[in-house]
């Protein structure tokens, strides 16, 4: 479902241009757990903003679902994020004043959903990210662990394909962090694709597939619990559907 | 999305900050507040000109020796050819149909005493016709008589009688005026001050009783009363018509309507009118940099925030719109909140000044409120596109540090 080729990134940073990915090529089935691993400043984080149409390509093509990213409207891509796609970060980024209910209800507002469905939804979000006392705390009431479970719910209310997680463990401790990798885990098991992005050898290991990326090039890509500086690939890995040639 | 969702949305972001909000809302309230009590004070010196005005009588026409140019005010009297006499006004009573009361006028000051008190006072010599052109109304005894121009017979002002009399009853006692004598007929009821004179300050004798005492041939100037508004212009070319004819074809007397006078009057409130809500606007349009500037202030706290609406696929037409709410919140608030200010503001004017009915006009209330209400579209959109431009990777990223 995501068709990256040739994909460049890059910024302009005192006038000079930075390269931040120098041609990406990379697909991803529908239902596959990938992780993308690298040292800081190999382009993860931008790699994984523009898969969730965040950011934009300099050059290259992106196909999401059969279609070419590049031509569609501002307005096509922010319902491209709305329906298809969840976002985890690592700071959270829930709205400070919001309940915790309120910040799973925020993109069905935006959204349009009527307030009938949005209260079933929410129950059944919180309820699968665990979250069953605490909803009506606000985000400076809650733990850790509870607020990206609260951004979880919020990621997966919408009911997208792709859930796109940028260090979710980055900023909570390492039992806390299994416990919300399991989940994230549990829901790729229930169908939905899920991309992490992550330094965590531990976390990345975990994952069905590890794209390694250093420099702006994807180094690695294959299966298994590659151990951090080998570029160990396996072509025979079912979950690569040919994202390298 | 729906209207409701994004009002409460709005709602909630500016409950947050609520001393912030409290005082870009005050900004807002006290340049409404002030349109409204501003106007208000000038209307009501309208209306209360306008009173004073039609409480000397209704439908009047004045006419005053000499020609000008200007219609309305007090008129600039330019080279008098003719005078005005006791005979032009007879004449006017007799052929202007339109005219339902006519009244000369002679006028002056004159030393006025009985026994051993004595002053200057506003001596007006004039015919019966007058009581009931301005109005006034008897206390005691009988006005002018009819048919006797030059009795010397008197009527005072309430003031008069009681600083000459004191408390002993002036009816048929003489009083002195300049070098005659006259007796008292009839004491006027009170009236106060009517636009520049006193009508209690005034002794009232026959109208060539007053030319003799003043020594002069010609009228102060003749008062009319026309028998309806609409009636006026006509009466008012005719009797010119027979004042031309009577003057020897000469073109000198000078016609003022009351109308054209109130006219004059209320252009001259209107434009302190505006005036007054022009000066209350520059307060709401400060206002309005007020909530700009609250608003720029929330924009930059709120990059995390506005980051992640568009991650989760809000569109930038509705960040726009979450952010216009935010502002028209505000001015709405304000708007609503300066109405209350600005009407108690009133009330309170009232009572300490009752003869001031300071009710602001309707265009200036509606205005007031439906400017409000724009000022914060108007200046929450620069902050609003601000919000809506903000790259989203780079909002997000910020905030870590």
């Amino acid at each position: 479902m995501i068709e990256l080729r040739g994909i460049t990134r890059s910024f302009l940073v005192g006038g000079r241009p930075v390269h931040a990915l120098r041609g990406i090529d990379l697909a991803v089935a529908a239902g596959e757990y990938v992780s993308i691993m690298g040292p800081s400043g190999s382009g993860k984080s931008t790699l994984l903003n523009i898969i969730g149409c965040l950011d934009r390509p300099s050059a290259g093509s992106y196909r999401l679902d059969g279609r070419e990213t590049a031509d569609l409207s501002e307005i096509e891509l922010s319902r491209v994020r709305r329906h298809k796609i969840g976002f985890v970060f690592q700071f959270f980024h829930l709205v400070p004043r919001l309940t915790a209910v309120q910040n799973v209800e925020l993109p069905m507002i935006f959204a349009g959903i009527e307030p009938r469905d949005r209260q079933r939804r929410i129950d059944a979000a919180l309820d699968s990210v665990g979250l069953s006392e605490r909803r009506d705390h606000r985000p400076d009431q809650l733990s850790g662990g509870e607020r990206q479970r609260v951004a979880i719910a919020r990621a997966i209310v919408m009911e997208p394909a792709v859930v796109l997680a940028d260090e979710p463990t980055g900023n909570l401790d390492s039992s806390v962090g299994r416990e919300i990798i399991e989940l994230l885990e549990r829901m790729n098991a229930g169908g939905l694709t899920l991309l992490i992005v992550t330094h965590d050898p531990e976390v990345g290991g975990r994952s069905h597939r590890q794209v390694r990326l250093a420099d702006g090039r994807v180094i690695s890509d294959g299966a298994g619990a590659a151990r951090p500086v080998t570029t160990g690939r396996d072509p025979a890995t079912a979950a690569d559907p040919g994202g390298r040639p | 999305m729906r209207l409701a969702d994004l009002v409460r949305f709005a709602g909630r972001a500016l409950g947050g900050h609520g001393l912030r909000t409290g005082f870009s809302l005050l900004g807002v309230a006290i340049g409404v507040a002030s349109v409204i009590t501003l106007t208000g004070l000038g209307e009501g010196a309208r209306s209360y000109i306008t009173g004073e005005f039609t409480s000397l009588g209704t439908n009047l026409l004045t006419f005053v020796p000499g020609k000008t140019e200007t219609r309305g005010g007090a008129p600039l009297v330019s080279a008098t050819t003719n005078d005005l006499t006791v005979a032009d006004a007879e004449a006017l009573a007799r052929r202007v149909p339109q005219l339902r009361r006519v009244a000369p006028i002679s006028m002056g000051t004159a030393p006025a005493g009985h026994g051993d008190r004595s002053r200057n006072i506003v001596v007006l010599g004039t015919t019966p016709a007058y009581l009931a052109i301005r109005h006034l109304r008897m206390a005691s005894g009988r006005y002018l008589p009819p048919d006797e121009p030059n009795a010397p017979v008197c009527v005072l002002g309430s003031k008069v009688a009681s600083e000459l009399f004191g408390s002993s009853n002036p009816l048929g006692q003489m009083i002195r005026l300049g070098q005659m004598r006259f007796r008292v007929l009839g004491v006027l009821a009170p009236r106060g001050q009517s636009v520049g004179m006193n009508m209690d300050d005034v002794v009232h004798i026959p109208v060539r009783s007053g030319l003799r005492l003043f020594n002069r041939t010609g009228l102060f100037r003749i008062v009319a009363e026309v028998s309806s508004s609409q009636a006026v212009p006509a009466a008012e070319k005719e009797a010119l018509a027979v004042l031309q004819e009577r003057h020897g074809g000469v073109e000198d007397v000078t016609a003022v309507t009351q109308d054209a006078v109130m006219a004059t009057f209320d252009r001259i409130f209107n434009a302190l009118t505006l005036a007054l809500a022009g000066i209350a606007a520059i307060s709401l349009a400060v206002a309005g940099i007020g909530i700009m500037n609250v608003m720029l202030v929330s924009v930059s706290e709120r990059r995390p925030e506005i980051g992640l609406l568009k991650a989760v696929g809000v569109t930038r037409g509705q960040i726009i719109a979450v952010f216009l709410v935010e502002a028209a919140f505000i001015s709405t608030a304000g708007g609503l909140a300066g109405l209350a200010g600005g009407f108690g503001a009133g009330r309170l004017l009232q009572h300490i000044v009752p003869e001031l009915p300071a009710a602001p006009p309707g265009w200036a209330v509606v205005s007031a409120v439906l400017v409000s209400v724009s000022v914060g579209v108007l200046f929450g959109s620069l902050p609003a596109r601000k919000a809506a431009n903000l790259d989203p990777v780079e909002a997000l990223m910020r905030s870590r540090a």
